[in-house]
Order: structure tokens, then C-alpha cells, then sequence
């Protein structure tokens, strides 16, 4: 089977520093121009969008072409996928074409798994259902460690839809292999008991106050009304017990730090205070995208 | 006549519990002796040294898909995987397309099985019309028509106060209920056991407690009722320790397990495989030894396959996509010796019992024992028969079981139906 990128899980604590070491040459500020590489050249992604995406697409397509590579992006609405194909059908024809790889984005918890068994390509997961998102918890950590020397010993809040979230998963893997107290913080309806088994060190907390108290960073997350097939919450609350404001930081450590995956809500889950504060790295975290994708397409492709 | 003897076999019969060596002679479709050192003219000889023979097995939960969905099994391949799994018997859940409510419905599945199938074929009724839950289906007819009990399987009842009169009614008609337990509305979306394993993989989850709130309600309800009552599937702790509660107080209850239930739990499965995706789903260890316990104690009366075959194309989609269910009645006695009796947990007597008298008593059927002057159905297993099972070899005309490549320790050898052999191996 071809290596692709299918999980945080599957991943060693040394997989993983390797690809934010590597990131780290990639950043914008490491290049002071842009020019496009010819690591890739000759290669071909395709991205497989069955799901909207606009952060994660963009940089991996940005993150192919600086590395030298053809992309194509194909998304569920413009293709056969619409007319009714299933999704193997879709997968033999695209694999029929013989790309380098497979970037793929699904509704579906377990989907890229699924195909993965079935493909002789490497597929790398954007994100499928609630399960994982592998590059934005590296994303993620990359910006942590753009701050702070070591993950070990951080302690960091997790609070929002955590049990819809791909990214709480994917981060809560990678950060529990660097020893990181993780605190998860939520409804109790979408923070079940059972997540804080899935990886050593996982706490969780029903109110906001205590889990946010000495955290290093906070990382929000956004209610998934999609993924939500009736009432979890009263949401008319929601904002009141589990939304982030200025305020809150005082609780934290002093020099606490502020992610979200995006995109926000703003007045949902974060207030446009905190979204817009100098606290807040969302858009270093968007930066850190590109840079962190080239990193894992250089080292599935060029393996 | 045309006259078997089944020579030098372990004979098992829970009926009488006997359980020693002895000649079976069967003439016609009629069991014509049992005893030592038969010998007849003109007769076939079935060599059973070292095998066990035992009354035709029963198989009160499978479906064969016709009318309606012949793409995934038809009445004829079903029967041919139950003979292969040495099923002489086979009750068919009622939905099918249409589902089975009405007497031209059972009357065309009995006129199916009559042309093509190899083994005897007993459908069960809907208790509702169309299996909706709402308006009762003529039970009456559809008992005067063959059916041997009423199932919404797959479509529980979810209004009390239907399943109220659905009982009262199948008391009067001698008609077992039997329910598939789920309370829709907290299992709603789910797609494998709620724990740990579903929180992992990011799938929605069906908590044990969809059952048992479901059982709990129906055990109640068999108590106002006095109706014989069925619990098909069972799969969890508390489902287990309800049913034996029940019967503890005399309530005509019953219920069933599966080879699966008893195999995997949720974090023994591929993930994301859709050959281990069905309903209930693959709950925790602890239930699994529960259920064990509770096939040992005697709280259950039958093993079932809920045999339910899906084409590949089907299965072969997203994790959330797939439809539920399993084949199962090929591998069922070889994992039911794997499980239970090469473990150490239950004798061969009580294993046959799980697989005859014990599924004929639930729905007050005639068979199920080897008597002089009875039905010529007998199955005929090697308990140490090392084989791997091939789902492509399979007789089914689906292929989604999670046994594919799996090596057993015993398994059937031969079915007789009627004296026929139907399928050896």
C-alpha cells in the first residue's frame, strides 16, 4: 500500500517533527520570494473536494504548484460525482489517469480509509467527516512551535463541537504524542466522556472558566450545525457558556494564544474582540497552512 | 423407496438427550430407525465415523431477499447457503420488496420455496402493514397463510400502544412476536456501537441502550399481554440480564444471539469496513462475554444468523452509506463451535439444542429431533473439521461477511432434507 497521509494516529512522535521541521524551511518568512520550486516537477496531484473548502484547498493547491508539481481540482458539484457516480467509480477513473497522489476531502468519517484499501495511490486526507484532519493539527502545532520552544508540557484548551470535530481529533492525537495536557470543553452533548480515552493526557471539562484557567493556548472550534442531525444544545445559550471573549484571557496564562481552524462565527463561538486581538494566530495559522502542506507533498511525493 | 443409513455417527438429539453412537435409516423422507448395527437392502451408505449427526439445524432469523431484491439473494441461493451451513430449516424475515403483510406475499415465498429451494423455507409476517408501525397487518390471514411468526424486523414498533394490540392479537392466533429492539429515536444515525471506538472514529453511535430501552418496554408489554414474545438479535449486558429476569418470572419470553455478537466487538473490527457494519451493531467486550454467559446459563433459546446479504456494490461505499447486515449462515456453527463449545463454555448437547429444539420451541414448531416416523432432516457436522472459510466460494449471492479467510475448527459435512442430501462437502 502507497503512503499517503490518512491520520494523525497512525503517525510517530518522529514522522511528525520531521514534517514541522521541514515546514519550518518552507515559511514565508524563511523565503523571501516565492519562487517556484521544481521538487515536484513533473508530478500530479489531484484535489478531491466532495465537501466546500476554501483555506484547506487553496494552500494545498498553492503548496503543489510552489513545489513544482501539476494540480487539478476537481469539486463535487462540477462533476460526475453529482450525476450520481459512487465514489469507488469515481476514485478508478480519476486512479485510471494515474496522478501521484490523491488530496481528498469527504463528508464521510473513514472515507480516504476506505479508498486507500482499495487504490494503488497515495491518498492524504484533508479532513473526511468528523474523524481527522491531519494537516491542520500540524498547521496547528507548527504555529504553537513558532511561539513556544517545546510542545511538552503545554497546556492547551480545546473548546467548542469537539465531538464533530476532525480537527479536536487530529489534534488531540498530535499533541498527546508530545505529552501536551489537553483539556477539552464543551456541551456535554458534543464533548462525550468516551473522547478523553482516544489518547493519553485528554481531560475534559464542562466549564469553560476551569478549562481555559493556566491554558498556554485556547484553540475554538466551530458549532457544526451540518453535522448535526437534531438539537444538541439550547443554542440560544451556546455563546453565553462556551463562547470566548476578552475577559476569559485573563484566566489563562498571560502570554496565552488564541487559535481557530476557521471559519469563525463571529459572536457564535469567539467574539470579534478576541478573533481580531493581537492573542489571535488565525491567520498565522493560515500561513502555516501552505508551508506545512509543502512539507507533507514533498514527502509523499518525492519518497 | 430410496433408503440412507447413516452409519457409526455420534448421535446428538437434545429432544431425548441422547448422545451416543448409533445407525440412523431413513427411508423416504421419514426416519425408518435408530439403533445399533443397522442394516438394510438396497441402501445408500453414509459413513459418519467421527461426525456428529444431529436433527436438521434451524434457522429462525435469515433473509432471502425475495420478492423484490433478488440482486442480493433469491429464495433458491439463500436456501443453498443454508444447507451449506447445515440449516434443513429456514424462517425469512418479512422485508422483502413488497414487504411480506399480506397472504399473496407468503403464498408466493411458499411457492418459491416449493420450486426452488433446497431446504424447507418458513416465512415470518409483518405485524404491520408495509412495516410502518402504524396499522396492524391481517394477522389472522397471514397465519391461516404459513407464516410462523410476526417480525417488524429491521423496522421496530415503535409505538407502544401498536405493539400493545399486536400482541394481544398473535396471542390469540398462537403467532410469536418477535422484535428487532432498537429505539429509533436514540439510535437515530448511528452506524457502529456507541463507545470509545465510534468517539475514535469519528462515526455516530448506537448506545446499548436503544435496546434495552426497547426490550425493557416489550417485556412489560409481554406481562400485560401474556403474549409469547421474541427478542431476535440480542446484543448487550443489560438486554441479556433483562431476559432472564423475565423468565425468572414466568413470562413466555425468548430470545436469540448471533455468531457475530458473539465474535467481535467494536474495536475488533477493520474500521471503516463495511463487512462489519450491521444491527444491532458490534457491541463491547463486556457484552460479548455477557452474551456467552447468558448462552451457557440457558437465558438464550437460539442461535440465529440474521443472515443478511447485501450485493458488492452496496457494500462497497462510504462507511455511513452502507446498509447493515451480514451474511451468516455458512460460518454460523463453525463459530458457534469456535465460540462456545471448543472454549470450553457449553457442551455439543447444548449447541445442537441453540440449533434445533431450542429455535423450534420459540416459534412452536414441529421438528427439530431425531424420531422414528419424524422428518428425514439431519445435519451432519465434524467438530474438528479444519477448514478456512472462502467468501468467494460462497453459495450465497452476496459476499459481505467479515469470516472471509477465516480458519475454523469444525463445520458442517452434510444437510438431508426429507432424506435427500441436499449439499455435502
Amino acid at each position: 500500500m502507497p503512503a499517503g497521509l490518512l491520520g494523525i494516529e497512525d503517525l510517530s512522535r518522529e514522522e511528525i517533527e520531521a514534517i514541522l521541521t521541514r515546514a519550518k524551511d518552507f515559511q514565508p518568512e524563511q523565503r523571501h520570494t516565492f519562487k517556484k520550486m521544481d521538487t515536484l516537477k513533473g508530478k500530479m496531484v489531484v484535489l478531491l473536494f466532495f465537501e466546500a473548502s476554501t483555506r484547506t484547498r487553496t494552500s494545498f493547491e498553492i503548496a503543489a504548484k510552489r513545489l513544482g508539481a501539476d494540480s487539478v481540482s476537481i469539486t463535487a458539484a462540477g462533476s460526475s460525482i453529482s450525476k450520481g457516480e459512487s465514489l469507488v467509480d469515481t476514485l478508478n477513473t480519476l486512479a485510471a489517469m494515474r496522478p501521484n497522489a490523491i488530496v481528498m476531502r469527504h463528508a464521510s468519517s473513514g472515507a480516504p480509509h476506505f479508498l486507500a484499501r482499495h487504490l494503488d495511490i497515495p491518498i492524504i486526507n484533508a479532513g473526511d467527516g468528523a474523524h481527522e484532519h491531519p494537516t491542520q493539527a500540524l498547521l496547528d502545532a507548527r504555529t504553537i512551535l513558532d511561539r513556544k520552544e517545546t510542545l511538552e508540557g503545554l497546556r492547551v484548551a480545546i473548546i467548542g463541537d469537539i465531538d464533530h470535530s476532525r480537527v479536536a481529533r487530529s489534534n488531540i492525537h498530535l499533541l498527546s504524542r508530545f505529552g501536551v495536557d489537553i483539556v477539552l470543553c464543551g456541551p456535554p452533548p458534543l464533548a462525550p466522556p468516551e473522547l478523553a480515552k482516544i489518547a493519553p493526557g485528554v481531560t475534559i471539562e464542562y466549564d469553560m472558566r476551569k478549562a481555559i484557567r493556566d491554558a498556554d493556548v485556547i484553540m475554538m472550534l466551530r458549532v457544526q450545525l451540518e453535522r448535526q442531525h437534531e438539537t444538541n444544545f439550547p443554542r440560544a445559550e451556546y455563546f453565553s457558556f462556551y463562547g470566548l471573549e476578552l475577559n476569559h484571557l485573563e484566566l489563562a496564562k498571560p502570554e496565552v494564544f488564541v487559535m481557530h481552524p476557521g471559519p469563525i462565527n463571529r459572536g457564535r463561538e469567539i467574539s470579534s474582540e478576541v478573533a481580531d486581538s493581537q492573542r489571535s494566530m488565525i491567520l498565522n495559522q493560515v500561513e502555516n497552512g501552505v508551508a506545512v502542506r509543502m512539507a507533507v507533498l514533498e514527502r509523499i511525493l518525492s519518497a | 423407496m430410496k433408503k440412507l443409513l447413516i452409519r457409526n455417527g455420534r448421535m446428538i438429539d437434545p429432544a431425548t438427550q441422547h448422545d451416543g453412537v448409533s445407525d440412523v435409516l431413513l427411508e423416504g423422507s421419514s426416519i425408518a430407525a435408530i439403533g445399533q448395527n443397522l442394516a438394510a437392502d438396497d441402501v445408500e451408505v453414509f459413513d459418519a465415523s467421527g461426525m456428529v449427526v444431529a436433527p436438521g439445524f434451524l434457522d429462525i432469523h435469515a433473509h432471502f431477499r425475495e420478492p423484490g431484491l433478488e440482486h442480493a439473494e433469491t429464495i433458491e441461493t439463500g436456501s443453498r447457503a443454508a444447507a451449506a451451513g447445515g440449516f434443513s430449516r429456514v424462517c425469512c424475515m418479512p422485508n422483502t420488496d413488497p414487504v411480506n403483510d399480506s397472504a399473496t406475499v407468503t403464498g408466493y415465498i411458499l411457492e418459491q420455496a416449493r420450486r426452488a429451494a433446497i431446504v424447507k423455507v418458513h416465512p415470518i409476517g409483518a405485524i404491520t402493514q408495509g412495516s410502518a408501525g402504524e396499522e396492524l397487518a391481517p394477522l389472522g390471514t397471514l397465519r391461516e397463510a404459513g407464516v410462523v411468526a410476526i417480525s417488524d424486523d429491521g423496522r421496530p414498533v415503535m409505538n407502544a400502544r401498536v405493539m400493545r394490540r399486536a400482541m394481544e392479537l398473535a396471542r390469540s392466533f398462537g403467532l410469536t412476536v418477535v422484535q428487532h429492539c432498537e429505539d429509533l429515536n436514540l439510535s437515530a444515525g448511528g452506524d457502529m456501537h456507541e463507545g470509545i471506538e465510534s468517539v475514535r472514529r469519528g462515526l455516530r453511535g448506537i448506545p446499548s441502550c436503544a435496546e434495552d430501552v426497547m426490550v425493557a418496554r416489550d417485556l412489560l408489554l409481554t406481562e400485560l399481554t401474556g403474549a409469547r414474545y421474541h427478542v431476535a438479535h440480542l446484543s448487550t449486558r443489560n438486554s441479556a440480564e433483562m431476559v432472564a429476569f423475565a423468565k425468572a418470572r414466568g413470562l413466555p419470553v425468548s430470545c436469540e444471539v448471533t455468531p457475530h455478537h458473539i465474535t467481535f466487538a467494536d474495536e475488533h473490527s477493520i474500521p471503516y469496513d463495511s463487512n462489519f457494519k450491521m444491527k444491532p451493531p458490534l457491541r463491547g467486550a463486556g457484552d460479548i462475554d455477557a452474551l456467552i454467559e447468558a448462552v451457557a446459563n440457558g437465558t438464550v433459546d437460539a442461535i440465529a444468523t440474521d443472515h443478511a446479504p447485501h450485493t458488492g456494490y452496496q457494500k462497497m461505499q462510504e462507511f455511513e452509506r452502507c446498509p447493515f447486515g451480514i451474511t451468516g449462515l455458512e460460518t454460523a456453527l463453525a463459530v458457534a463451535l469456535d465460540r462456545l463449545v471448543h472454549s470450553g463454555r457449553i457442551s455439543l448437547m447444548r449447541l445442537v439444542e441453540l440449533f434445533t429444539t431450542g429455535p423450534a420451541r420459540v416459534f412452536g414448531l414441529d421438528c427439530g429431533r431425531l424420531a422414528v416416523g419424524g422428518a428425514a432432516d439431519v445435519t451432519i457436522f465434524d467438530p474438528d473439521l479444519d477448514w478456512t472459510y472462502d467468501v468467494n466460494q460462497s453459495m450465497s449471492k452476496s459476499r459481505n461477511s467479515p469470516f472471509h479467510n477465516r480458519r475454523f475448527r469444525g463445520g458442517p459435512v452434510a444437510t438431508i432434507v426429507d432424506g435427500v442430501v441436499v449439499w455435502k462437502q
